[in-house]
């Protein structure tokens, strides 16, 4: 089941390649009905996985592909990893059901979609260390054709410095993989037998290399500064709907990849480190948001809040791996899970808000926030989205994200609290950027050259309203989702 | 030992000397508008030789009195070589159409391979120079076949100069072998090698080391790689960057597997790797000419196939590593190259801006082919560098590992200023192909890359049996 939802984008991909006369409009209504696909069968996996059960890792299907590396694929869900494919499923759906500007490539537009929804998915469904490292390089590619091609500005600059950068950080965490691999005897990449067997426990130095290795390779996705300087430029130059991706799930592989490998396979020498990485963290909170608050861009400011937002999800899985005292145990708990909520509130967050900058740039092919005022008047669904995507992503009560960082806050203040003092300057920040921008483009006097400014489209309230049930849903009753969560952190906090 | 020779064990070489030969024939009879027969003549021969070496039995073994090895690593890279000749063959009528003696052509191209196969067989130092000899004044006649070309004729004439420096290098450290042990056998080399003088040894080895660095393009005898990829007749290009390559690394990994490792050769190819794959990868950093990036990609390329020279005997991976990589090497350069024929040779970087837009199965081919030499997956250059990979940390080597992680990053860059425009820029005119044929082998080995990513394991274990002087 897990292996079609994967791969039927991929097909749909192949068809739309093959598709030469396809309408824009036949090429959009199918990749969206082939997009749906995926998210039909999370929702069945999602019926069919057992809170109750002991078992890390279920739903496994598994055949071997390079068994003479000791590689197979390998797939399966933990409660962590099938709330995130869920999200991402859903978050591609919207995205590709968004309107963008195809530049007369429509069918090619889509297929890099599909192909990007194959990989990411594979990515997050991955239980074989390279099946892992596979899907994870096969997204940066999709992803640089699509800011590459149908980005504006200096696009294919940005495609180029998103590749090569990101690329770095994946062979880095390659090498680390390698290392951590060889470990094991026999040579095995199978996620589930790594994290049995521990390989580098005890293992000194080469457990410190390996582990920096995880740390920068992944570091550079999730991104934490210093290591986020790729991002502004990709952001801002891709297609909104690209941008939402990007942000919705690629950067989640980062952070997902902290939890499922370094995480869980070389718990020693992730607790021994746990303190500098939550630092790194509270350092990434702080600098997203303050860079955040200097940007005059408005899709350079919400890129930016990734990088806060971020920051809560990895000080989250930091405090998660430390300390062992027994009175921790639950504030360890508390924090894996917020953590993992903070990835899937963010994704729906963040690519609500970037789907509206295109929006905003269909109508009026600028950023920049100065530039607009008063637009309520003329657009109120568009405020009315925007308004509820900012306050979510500000921390209110009430909607996904506070979920999220309540409960990362909670286990950081039993664990480290000075850094959860330092930690919420970072959400005041967040609060006073989102309301600045809510005000300088929607409030105020609407300036003369928008007097004709066109509210939002059927098609594009109907995508943003699914992604804003969806914040409420997880504001309001986040249980359905703590529970599937709560699983699979418990089993890790509580693995001696 | 029985007197009698084994001169079935010799069939494959035999037949390829055979086509070469009727080839020539044939070139000297036909007349101008038929010289494209030897094509046919000459892909008659290598379906031949490569039908014997596949189907014909037996362990792996040295024979022919020890001096001709029949193991798995000389059979593997005889199927390369032999297949990847086929591929250029293919390339060539159509790009030849216009010289009227181009029916040499296929004799000199039989007799290269012949060159390259004796290279990757040899067991014996002599067998090696003449395998190496072959292969190299065949190689110079290639580079410059466009003898009105003053590009071709400098290809030719700077692979002529280097070789002609790198070859007596290697025949005198085949000699110095001899002097110290009174033989040219490899098997009798080794029982001998205890008691005698390690200086003497080390400078042997590092002559032979010299010469094979010539034929692979590798540090300090690869200057000629650029020169031949930007100036030789395309078709000639391609094979010169593939088919010798593949013979002198199975030669090199060959000699140096006798050697103990109190020499130091182990370090010494560790650092020539280093050396190849920087500064491979550094040249090709800002080539505006894309033939010329290809070129030094092709002696970056070498340098990460040497660490698996490196590994030998150190870790299981390395001999499979070396061959599943260069079988990858072999496709994606054969593809690339292909693309260059195909669109009639067009090698400045702004002619293919747009190229997507016009011919896209072409940017296609010439994609999965620059991702396959960086190592994306699940192309077959990533199974190869994977393996390769593992080998060197396994051996030890990993400063050696981090070193081509490196390089593989800068490498991206390159191959994206290529690809950048040509997928994102635009186009207003057509671009002109050359013709069928050529298309064949583009298209035909960008499949084979993504095949043989996906379903590497056949080949993979099969390579794991292979043994390198059994």
């Amino acid at each position: 089941m897990l292996s079609v939802a994967i791969f039927v984008p991929l097909l749909g991909a192949a068809v739309l390649v093959l598709a030469r006369s396809w309408s824009e409009k036949a090429a959009r209504i199918f990749s969206v009905v082939v997009a749906a696909v995926p998210v039909l069968l999370m929702v069945a996996a999602w019926a069919r996985f057992d809170t109750g059960s002991d078992a890390l890792f279920q739903l496994v299907e598994a055949v071997p592909w390079i068994p003479t590396l000791g590689v197979g694929y390998r797939v399966g869900v933990d409660g962590i990893s099938l709330a995130i494919a869920s999200m991402t499923a859903l978050l591609f759906l919207t995205s590709i059901a968004y309107p963008a500007d195809y530049k007369g490539r429509a069918r090619q537009y889509f297929a890099w979609f599909l192909f990007l929804e194959c990989v990411s998915l594979g990515l997050f469904l991955a239980l074989d260390l390279l099946l892992f490292y596979v899907f994870f390089d096969l997204s940066l590619v999709g992803m640089y054709f699509l800011i590459g091609r149908w980005g504006h500005g200096q696009a294919g600059r940005a495609a180029l410095k998103f590749f090569v950068y990101t690329f770095a950080g994946s062979l880095m965490m390659l090498l680390a993989i390698l290392g951590l691999s060889l470990a094991t005897d026999p040579l095995t990449f199978d996620m589930a037998a790594i994290i049995a067997a521990q390989p580098l426990a005890g293992q000194g130095a080469l457990a410190t290399l390996v582990l920096l290795g995880f740390l920068v390779g992944l570091g550079i996705k999730t991104p934490l500064v210093p290591f986020h300087t790729w991002l502004p430029p990709a952001h801002v130059e891709a297609p909104a709907p690209a941008s939402a991706i990007l942000a919705g799930v690629l950067l989640k592989m980062g952070t997902y990849g902290l939890i499922r490998i370094p995480f869980a396979m070389m718990r020693e020498e992730f607790a021994r480190y746990a303190l500098p990485i939550a630092i790194l963290a509270v350092v990434s909170i702080l600098y997203g948001a303050l860079v955040a608050f200097g940007q005059g861009n408005i899709k350079r400011r919400i890129a930016y809040t990734s990088v806060n937002h971020m920051g809560y999800a990895v000080l989250g899985i930091a405090v998660a791996a430390a300390g062992t005292g027994p009175g921790l145990a639950r504030a360890r708990q508390l924090a894996l899970t917020g953590a993992t909520v903070e990835m899937i509130a963010h994704g729906l967050v963040t690519g609500a808000l970037f789907l509206i900058t295109g929006s905003l740039w269909q109508r009026g092919e600028n950023y920049d926030m100065d530039t607009y005022g008063g637009l309520a008047a003329p657009a109120p669904a568009l405020t009315g989205a925007t308004v509820l995507a900012a306050f979510a992503s500000l921390g209110m009560p009430g909607l996904a994200q506070f979920v999220a960082e309540f409960q990362v806050f909670v286990g950081t203040f039993a664990v480290y609290p000075w850094l959860a003092a330092l930690a919420l300057i970072g959400v005041l920040v967040t609060a006073g950027l989102f309301l600045q921008m809510l005000q300088k483009v929607f409030f105020g006097q609407l300036p003369e050259r928008w007097a004709g400014f066109r509210d939002l489209t059927p098609s594009e309230s109907a995508t943003l309203a699914v992604l804003s049930a969806f914040i409420v849903a997880i504001g309001v009753f986040p249980a359905w989702l703590l529970n599937l969560v709560q699983t699979t952190s418990s089993i890790l906090v509580a693995s001696p | 030992m029985t007197m009698t020779m084994p001169v079935g064990d010799l069939v494959p070489e035999l037949i390829l000397l055979l086509g070469a030969a009727v080839s020539l024939l044939a070139a000297m009879f036909l007349p101008a508008r038929l010289q494209w027969a030897g094509a046919p003549l000459a892909l008659a021969a290598l379906a031949t030789s490569t039908l014997v070496v596949a189907t014909s039995g037996g362990a792996q073994r040295i024979t022919f009195f020890g001096t001709w090895a029949r193991d798995g690593a000389a059979i593997g890279a005889k199927l390369l070589i032999l297949g990847a000749t086929a591929a250029v063959v293919l390339l060539s009528p159509e790009w030849f159409r216009t010289d009227p003696r181009h029916g040499e052509y296929y004799t000199l191209l039989l007799l290269s391979t012949l060159g390259a196969v004796l290279m990757a067989g040899a067991a014996d130092g002599m067998q090696l120079v003449i395998g190496v000899l072959l292969a190299s004044v065949t190689g110079y006649t290639l580079a410059a076949f466009h003898r009105r070309s003053a590009l071709s004729v400098e290809a030719g004439m700077k692979f002529f100069l280097i070789g002609g420096l790198a070859n007596p290098l290697l025949t005198m450290g085949v000699v110095i072998l001899f002097g110290l042990t009174g033989s040219t056998v490899y098997e009798v080399i080794a029982g001998r090698l205890t008691g005698a003088d390690p200086v003497a040894l080390a400078a042997a080895v590092t002559l032979v080391a010299i010469g094979l660095a010539y034929e692979l393009g590798a540090v300090p005898a690869h200057a000629w790689m650029p020169d031949v990829a930007q100036g030789a007749p395309a078709p000639a290009a391609a094979f010169l960057t593939v088919v010798p390559k593949i013979g002198a690394l199975v030669a090199l990994a060959r000699i140096l597997s006798l050697m103990p490792d109190q020499i130091g050769w182990r370090p010494v190819a560790a650092l020539l790797a280093a050396a190849t794959m920087t500064l491979g990868n550094l040249a090709a950093l800002w080539q505006d000419d894309v033939r010329r990036l290809l070129g030094w990609s092709a002696v970056s390329q070498s340098g990460y196939a040497l660490m698996a020279v490196a590994a030998l005997g150190r870790s299981s991976l390395a001999l499979p590593g070396l061959l599943f990589f260069l079988a990858a090497y072999t496709l994606a350069n054969l593809a690339a190259f292909a693309v260059v024929v195909e669109l009639r040779g067009r090698t400045a970087l702004e002619d293919y801006r747009g190229l997507a837009a016009r011919q896209p199965w072409l940017a296609a081919a010439l994609a999965i082919s620059f991702l396959s030499l960086v190592g994306i997956p699940p192309l077959a250059g990533f199974t190869g560098k994977l393996t390769l990979f593992l080998a060197t940390l396994d051996a030890g080597y990993g400063w050696l590992t981090a070193l081509a992680i490196v390089n593989t990053v800068i490498s991206l860059f390159y191959y994206l200023r290529v690809l950048g425009p040509a997928y994102f820029g635009d186009r207003a005119e057509a671009v002109p192909v050359l013709g069928r044929w050529a298309a064949v082998p583009a298209l035909g080995a960008a499949a084979g890359l993504i095949v043989v990513g996906l379903a590497g394991e056949p080949l993979l274990s099969r390579l794991a049996e292979a043994l390198l002087m059994p």
